[in-house]
């Protein structure tokens, strides 16, 4: 099986406090701690498990510049066969309907059975993979937490939806897939594994290598753009506990005591 | 501006609670529209609810086909193409099926689409104002959007307080003969209902719960040794399920259990919506993390800044005390 995994760098939330810069424009972009996108990595671990099973390749995708180099040797030394870097100074301030039609070009200029994409990334879009799929009049299954190959062109999948429950899907090949964090045990990539693919190459693709119109990506495309970032005005906040450590246990102890805690 | 649409999802022949959130975020959009309904489904289920919803909306606008008595979201997004009038502005739940449906609906509408609207702030020329959230809730963000050629608006769950019901006293229009055949490349087959745990969180009156902040597997027995020590029971957020360390059944949140404590210790829990989704009855919320800029902080009631791989341990022993020195 053929699969395409779309990825992403992001700024790592569980490695960073997100602040405000000084203009109150952008978030605080300095000493940020980037990896790849969470739900990304769980995608190129359940193509190589796929392709583990029932052969194939795996080619792993990300739209950016020359910093995001780093997570494509990142899933390749996960063992991903190759990895692909789009880079055009058109598709900057794309948004997500931008991304996907970037990502729409990719796709016709392969032979995939497989498409996936993280269910979504740190600014929450869960967009890009559903769009991906009407572009390219694929079906598309979201929050998908299990995949079975089956006979004759089909998978059976999983959904995550309410309550820890799970629904049961067929799908048809070729599909498009948003896949859910906890569907398998991401490997553990080291610095040795990441040497070992420091010397292979990333090929580039353009936007005129890939066929796109540019009057349909990029900022001038985007219907729908971030305009600043903000700290919520929210309502009063807990209140935080201070003192040495002793104290605050012994604050804390008395407050649960109250609330019928220690009974 | 625009006519606006509202997508109820229903279970069982009743409305599902997002339906009273829509209305007021249609009515947030133009205080002086009438929001049409739009329900699909199949049998007498749908008729009770398309019924029920005439009391909150001018227009039902029915779409009645068997291949949508359980909800599949292409099946569905092929029918609004075919019934929903161009321009429009849809809003839908920011749930399980939103998330499912919309982007690709918005593709098919030629329509702008954005996910998991917080907040509505009012029109400027062609575009709407909409507030979300980025980063796991750590900062919000201001998003404008063309909505020049229509818009779907996935809005989150619970962030649109319902408002008081104008009687509407509207009608049902039945769009069903519209939509044509319908097909699609996925199949639904069944549902599978999660196993019950070990432990039944839903059941305890105090959670010891944990998240990322515990690090490691190994770490999970000091959550333990607190939770026996004050007769409580360990639940967690999502993050120590990914990762295998608690069973599912120990989750709360949208995907996970909805429990309802009286007190709530989230321990290394940053406090997406997701996981406070999970939470139900305004329990006594401690959050103890290291991350001052938590977003736990903001929804908890007392706070503490602090390694619960330090704090818990220390915790756990004066609660012993405070034990053994009332029996």
């Amino acid at each position: 099986m053929e699969i395409l995994v779309c990825v992403r760098r992001v700024p790592d939330t569980a490695e960073n406090e997100i602040r405000l810069n000084s203009a109150g424009d952008d978030i605080e972009r300095d000493d940020l701690v980037y990896s790849v996108n969470e739900w990304d990595n769980y995608a190129v671990e359940e193509a190589l498990q796929i392709v583990a099973k029932i052969g194939g390749t795996v080619t792993v995708v990300t739209i950016g510049g020359e910093d995001d180099e780093e997570v494509l040797r990142r899933e390749m030394a996960m063992g991903a066969n190759q990895g692909v870097l789009i880079a055009d100074e058109a598709f900057d301030g794309s948004d997500g309907k931008g991304i996907a039609t970037i990502l729409q070009a990719m796709v016709r200029q392969g032979h995939y059975d497989l498409v996936l994409t993280g269910v979504q990334a740190e600014d929450g879009g869960a967009q890009v993979g559903g769009m991906l799929s009407a572009m390219l009049d694929y079906p598309f299954a979201s929050l998908v937490n299990s995949i079975e190959v089956l006979e004759g062109g089909k998978l059976k999948i999983s959904r995550e939806i309410a309550g820890g429950n799970k629904e049961m899907n067929e799908i048809d090949l070729p599909c498009v897939l948003s896949i859910q964090t906890g569907i398998n045990e991401p490997r553990y990539v080291g610095m040795r594994g990441i040497r070992q693919v420091a010397g292979l190459e990333i090929p580039r693709l353009t936007a005129s290598a890939l066929g796109v119109d540019a009057g349909t990506v990029g900022v001038a495309a985007a219907k729908v753009k971030r305009m600043d970032y903000f700290v919520p005005a929210f309502g009063k906040g807990a209140e935080m506990l201070q003192g040495s450590s002793e104290e605050i246990v012994d604050k804390l102890i008395a407050l649960m005591k109250a609330k019928g805690g220690l009974n | 501006m625009a006519p606006i649409f509202t997508y109820i999802e229903h279970h069982g022949g009743v409305a599902d609670d997002s339906a009273t959130e829509l209305l007021a975020a249609a009515k947030q959009l133009n205080a002086s529209a009438s929001p049409t309904a739009v329900v699909a489904g199949y049998g007498p289920e749908l008729d009770t609810v398309c019924e029920t919803l005439c009391a909150s909306f001018g227009e039902v606008w029915k779409i009645a086909d068997q291949s949508l008595a359980y909800p599949n979201a292409e099946l569905v997004r092929k029918a609004l193409v075919k019934v929903l009038p161009k321009g429009c502005l849809l809003l839908v739940p920011h749930d399980h099926f939103g998330i499912d449906l919309s982007p690709g609906l918005s593709v098919k509408l030629n329509a702008a689409f954005v996910s998991d609207v917080m907040g509505i702030e009012g029109m400027e020329g062609s575009n709407l104002k909409l507030v979300r959230q980025e980063f796991g809730g750590q900062i919000s963000a201001h998003v404008r959007c063309d909505i020049s050629s229509g818009a779907v608006i996935n809005l989150r769950p619970g962030a649109f307080k319902p408002i008081e019901a104008v009687p509407a006293n509207g009608q049902v229009v039945d769009k069903s003969s519209e939509v044509g055949t319908l097909a699609a490349g996925r199949r639904y087959l069944e549902t599978i209902v999660a196993e019950a745990g070990d432990v039944d969180i839903t059941k305890h009156t105090v959670l010891v719960s944990i998240g990322r902040g515990i690090q490691e597997q190994d770490n999970v027995p000091i959550a333990q040794e607190l939770a026996d020590a004050m007769g409580a029971a360990v639940s967690c957020s999502r993050p120590v399920v990914d990762a295998k360390w608690l069973p599912k059944s120990r989750q709360v949140g949208s995907s996970g259990q909805t429990v309802k404590p009286k007190i709530y210790l989230a321990c290394g829990i940053s406090g997406s919506f997701q996981h406070l989704a999970g939470i139900k009855g305004s329990p006594f919320i401690v959050a103890i993390n290291k991350n001052p800029k938590a977003p736990i902080f903001q929804v908890a009631d007392v706070g503490v800044v602090a390694d619960i791989l330090e704090f818990l341990p220390e915790l756990t022993s004066k609660v012993r005390e405070a034990k053994g020195a009332s029996v």
